[in-house]
């Protein structure tokens, strides 16, 4: 019945994360608050803005009109919610003193915090192709190649989200964390220009290009004006991505420093 | 593969100190430990005595103020890394809204291992709660789960923390009986408890914890020795309070 650890077969750090991520994946698709965020509240919004004036002077590529640039604006923000809660999981998971147990078992903490990184991330990216699946039905047109470019930049700049969701789960107590967090996001997409786009004449506009979803939110649909990548985005991004990784690190190292 | 030239534990001089408001606190002041592999040892000892940051320290969890830890002769964060020591942690560890058998395997494929948890499950008594909320668990059926994942991740040394606390009398008979079965098959088990009973009756060796010191060490006949006395009891009061009065 017993046997020691040399005659037991073993399937190692990646088999460990591939288990990991598939359960993690579970859990996320059978908590009612993360499926309502992922499923229900990107499309929603689409739905929402879609009649916005504020888009009806969206200036769009060939073969491309408003709606696309709604739809692309309101999938990204489904994205960087649901990355966010899913990221910032991880203060639940410190609370009940997870964390510490997985210090127990061979699986490394870098591994964990991949876990939970693509496992929201993989949940964002349903977001995306939901919101995709509403607009392209509610009106939405642009050639294939923007589809694709547009749902691939979506997913990869959600990433800065999830370096934010980790931050504040390594750095806040548990307690009603995710609640407060969608909210901050839906903030900060406003003052972003994610949710409706800041007009040139705004006292807005001097401000948003230094909000952390200011970058992400130009990159995504920079493929829809066809045009190039505007500089300011792409600082903006890799500038908040590196600081809330390095955030989350400090974090990170103190969790998981021996005292 | 478990070297056979280290033991399975080894303590030298170890110290802990926390600072405090009111100053250091000394959890464990100096304390020298030799463990083979294959012996099952009891950590005995009052509330407060020092069981639970000695425990921390031979997990990696805790770092020495001073003096050193080795598990099969490494550092012990190696020696989890390596997949060879699992622990029952006093308090928490458990995700509330896995099922008990999704926390199982998981901890088996943390560990490497590719068995299926079924046994397992059955070895700790909790094979019908295999689809339960473990945040529906009562407190035994955690400890119950808990020991699961100990034994699913198949150590060859294990470290349990009061692991029956919590416990029915049927879950602790249960509990120990694997315990010794696992132990015959050459594991290495350490516990700490403060239930005397449960630490002569099942443990080969007894070690005694007063204020962070080692205050006798050996089978229970011996401990009772030491105090001049043939209650267990006896010899845990004489001790720990003479150590007291020592000081
Ligand atoms: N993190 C900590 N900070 C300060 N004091 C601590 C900490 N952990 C334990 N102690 C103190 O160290 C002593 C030993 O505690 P512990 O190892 O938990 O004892 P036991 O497990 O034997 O009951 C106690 O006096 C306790 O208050
Ligand atoms: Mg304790």
């Amino acid at each position: 019945m017993t046997s020691t650890t040399s005659t037991t077969p073993t399937t190692g750090q990646a088999g460990a994360i591939r288990t990991y991520l598939g359960l993690e994946l579970n859990r996320l698709l059978r908590d009612r608050r993360s499926m309502l965020l992922t499923f229900l509240l990107p499309p929603l919004f689409f739905l929402i803005f879609r009649s916005s004036a504020a888009y009806q002077d969206i200036t769009a590529g060939t073969g491309t009109n408003a709606l696309a640039y709604v739809m692309v604006s309101m999938a990204l923000y489904g994205a960087l919610t649901v990355v966010t809660s899913g990221a910032a999981g991880v203060a639940a998971e410190r609370a009940q003193g997870w964390t510490r147990q997985l210090r127990v078992t061979p699986l490394s903490p870098w591994s964990y915090v991949l876990v939970k990184v693509l496992a929201s991330m993989t949940l964002g990216a349903v977001a995306v192709v939901l919101t995709f699946v509403v607009g392209r039905y509610g009106g939405a047109e642009m050639p294939l190649a923007t589809w694709i470019a547009c749902g691939l930049i979506a997913v990869c700049g959600s990433f800065v989200f999830a370096a934010f969701g980790l931050f504040m789960g390594y750095l806040l107590p548990a307690g009603n964390l995710v609640q407060v967090l969608s909210p901050i996001v839906l903030l900060l997409s406003f003052a972003g220009g994610l949710i409706v786009p800041v007009s040139a004449d705004s006292w807005f506009a001097g401000i948003a290009p230094l909000v952390p979803t200011y970058g992400v939110a130009e990159l995504v649909r920079a493929p829809l004006a066809g045009g190039g990548v505007p500089q300011v985005a792409v600082v903006n991004a890799v500038a908040w991505a590196a600081i809330f990784v390095a955030g989350a690190v400090w974090r990170f190292r103190r969790d998981t420093a021996r005292m | 593969m478990t070297s056979t030239s280290s033991p399975a534990l080894e303590a030298r001089g170890l110290v802990k100190e926390f600072r405090g408001p009111g100053g250091a606190v000394r959890a464990v002041d100096g304390l020298d430990l030799v463990i083979r592999t294959g012996e099952v040892v009891a950590f005995l000892g009052p509330n407060g005595a020092g069981k639970t940051t000695t425990i921390d320290m031979m997990l990696g969890l805790a770092e020495p103020t001073s003096g050193i830890v080795r598990v099969f002769g490494k550092e012990p964060a190696g020696a989890v890394a390596d997949g060879q020591v699992a622990a029952v942690l006093q308090t928490g560890g458990l995700l509330r809204d896995l099922t008990v058998r999704e926390t199982v395997e998981l901890t088996a494929a943390l560990f490497g291992r590719t068995r299926p948890a079924r046994p397992f499950l059955e070895r700790a008594g909790i094979a019908e709660l295999a689809g339960r909320r473990v945040g529906k668990l009562s407190g035994g059926q955690q400890q119950r789960l808990r020991f699961a994942m100990a034994l699913v991740a198949e150590p060859d040394l294990l470290l349990l923390d009061e692991p029956t606390t919590g416990m029915d009398v049927a879950g602790r008979r249960e509990f120990w009986g694997a315990i010794r079965n696992d132990a015959a098959a050459g594991r290495t088990v350490v516990f700490a408890t403060h239930y005397l009973d449960e630490a002569s009756t099942y443990a080969d060796r007894l070690v005694l914890v007063s204020h962070g010191r080692i205050v006798a060490d050996g089978a229970a006949a011996e401990v009772m020795a030491l105090a001049s006395t043939d209650n267990l009891e006896d010899a845990f009061v004489a001790l720990t309070t003479d150590e007291r009065a020592a000081r």
